[in-house]
């Protein structure tokens, strides 16, 4: 126990403690959603992009996150606002995408002096305070959106055509729900990296609906999972010198294969 | 002033062009069936009436109501969605909150009201994706009723029911139209649509028959289903 507050006493691991949590608590929020409108792809795609995007910025000396967010937003409005009469090849144009950006940003980075694995992988040691609060009021800012707007997100995500047909206002919660998307999948990807974020986005969602049949208790366990799964990832990740991002995500692997096995 | 006036509709699917020069009109309390073929346009035309698709020429007229009720074809995602029976019942009063962001006085009582008159209130709270299929569409139904109780669009709704629970069903859409509901509806089943429709719009490839049923019965396209076809 004592081991465990000292962990948290330097303040690398208090930063990466509570930028995570938030993290993990948007990801878990917005995956629901995702996942039940089945376009768990998107979040990954989004997090190639986002890849593309910092090294680009990098590259070209430029600030990687005020170069990423506004990029990824976009991406992520086009993709998950499209209607749904043209999701003919939308698989294929999401995998094109999310490889073509990959492509671009390690291009981008060749003969570049920057450590690619670092983006890959992340660096949730090497957050820094901006970026934890950053991380706190994105956190706040979902938090507070879902509590006020859960039904509107239940109808969106169970039947867009019902609502839309029936004249409910729902074009703001779609937007919304993108931007929130892209911005989390931004700030994830510096603490867990690009090719993990998208777990974080899937697994809490895979796992609460495997226990819960209600939306809004889907909705908590989700959130819930998420955070424990973080926190259970980082102390087991510094107590045995492991990847964070990586133990981060077989915390979440382990949670649900378990509550797989109890569903049976 | 009819309800819903159709002035030289044109709809297309895909950029294809499904309906052509499609008039009719309806009154309130009128209860329309809208049958023909597969690929005849029938859903795409429902589309066109709830202003999911925008007409590519002509117009679609609604006379106030703009915001009818709507039970969809349900999708593979929603039969196994994790929602409560009453979650799903509330979604439909969101049009009314328009822009406001907590639930009006009123919406408690329309749910229960909903919910009683579909005789799903024992169900509130057991998940949507463990009811049988009729009693799904019985959750959408309250669900669309919640909505408007003006005007209901509906398309298939008796798609993978079977025989007794889709004529069960078809029974308590005629119960509806005392309230002085105008019912729109999307079918493969004639014989129920004869029964109790006021009026059949029959499209076919090239051309459509509207009218009321008696006319429908004596017309070549009424015998449509005993043979004939539209030309």
């Amino acid at each position: 126990m004592t081991e465990f507050f000292s962990m948290f006493g330097y303040s690398f691991m208090q930063r990466a403690l509570i930028a995570g949590i938030a993290v993990s608590l948007c990801a878990a929020l917005l995956g629901v959603s995702l996942v039940l409108r089945r376009y768990a792809m998107i979040g990954d795609g989004l997090s190639h992009v986002a890849f593309g995007a910092v090294s680009v910025a990098t590259a070209l000396h430029l600030s990687p996150l005020w170069v990423a967010v506004p990029v990824v937003m976009l991406t992520a409005v086009l993709l998950l606002s499209a209607r749904e009469n043209n999701h003919t090849r939308g698989d294929a144009s999401v995998a094109m995408l999310s490889t073509a950006s990959l492509a671009i940003g390690v291009l981008a980075m060749a003969g570049k002096n920057t450590d690619v694995y670092s983006y890959m992988f992340g660096s949730i040691l090497a957050v820094r305070a901006e970026e934890m609060w950053l991380c706190l009021l994105l956190g706040a800012a979902v938090l507070v959106f879902f509590l006020l707007f859960r039904d509107r997100i239940l109808s969106l995500t169970f039947d867009e055509g019902f609502a839309r047909a029936t004249g409910q206002r729902i074009g703001g919660i779609r937007l919304a729900l993108a931007i929130f998307t892209a911005v989390t999948i931004v700030l994830g990807m510096r603490l867990m990296g690009t090719l993990l974020i998208s777990a974080l986005v899937l697994f809490p969602a895979m796992s609460a609906m495997q226990i819960c049949r209600r939306f809004g208790s889907v909705l908590c366990a989700a959130g819930i999972i998420s955070v424990l799964c973080f926190i259970a990832g980082l102390c087991i990740s510094y107590q045995f010198d492991l990847a964070p991002g990586a133990t981060v995500v077989a915390a979440n692997l382990t949670v649900y294969t378990i509550l797989r096995l109890v569903r049976r | 002033m009819p309800l819903l006036t159709v002035r030289n509709l044109a709809l297309a699917y895909d950029g294809r062009c499904v309906i052509e020069h499609l008039n009719f009109t309806l009154e309130p309390g009128d209860y329309l069936c809208i049958v023909g073929e597969n690929g005849s346009g029938k859903s795409t035309l429902l589309h066109g009436l709830l202003s999911l698709l925008p007409p590519t020429q002509g117009e679609i007229l609604w006379d106030k109501c703009k915001e009818p009720a709507y039970l969809p074809q349900q999708t593979k995602q929603q039969r196994d969605f994790p929602a409560s029976v009453e979650e799903v019942v509330r979604t439909g009063c969101l049009n009314r909150r328009k822009l406001r962001i907590f639930p009006l006085p009123d919406e408690h009582e329309r749910v229960e009201a909903n919910l009683r008159r579909f005789g799903i209130e024992s169900l509130r709270r057991r998940p949507y994706a463990e009811l049988s299929g009729g009693q799904q569409q019985r959750v959408l139904l309250a669900r669309a009723l919640c909505a408007s109780d003006k005007i209901l669009l509906l398309d298939e709704p008796t798609a993978g029911l079977d025989p007794l629970v889709s004529a069960e069903l078809y029974r308590l859409i005629d119960s509806l139209r005392d309230g002085g509901l105008t019912v729109i509806m999307v079918t493969h089943d004639l014989a129920p649509a004869l029964s109790s429709a006021s009026h059949i719009l029959h499209l076919g490839h090239k051309s459509y028959w509207f009218g009321t049923t008696e006319d429908y019965l004596q017309s070549p396209a009424g015998c449509g289903f005993a043979g004939g076809t539209i030309s």
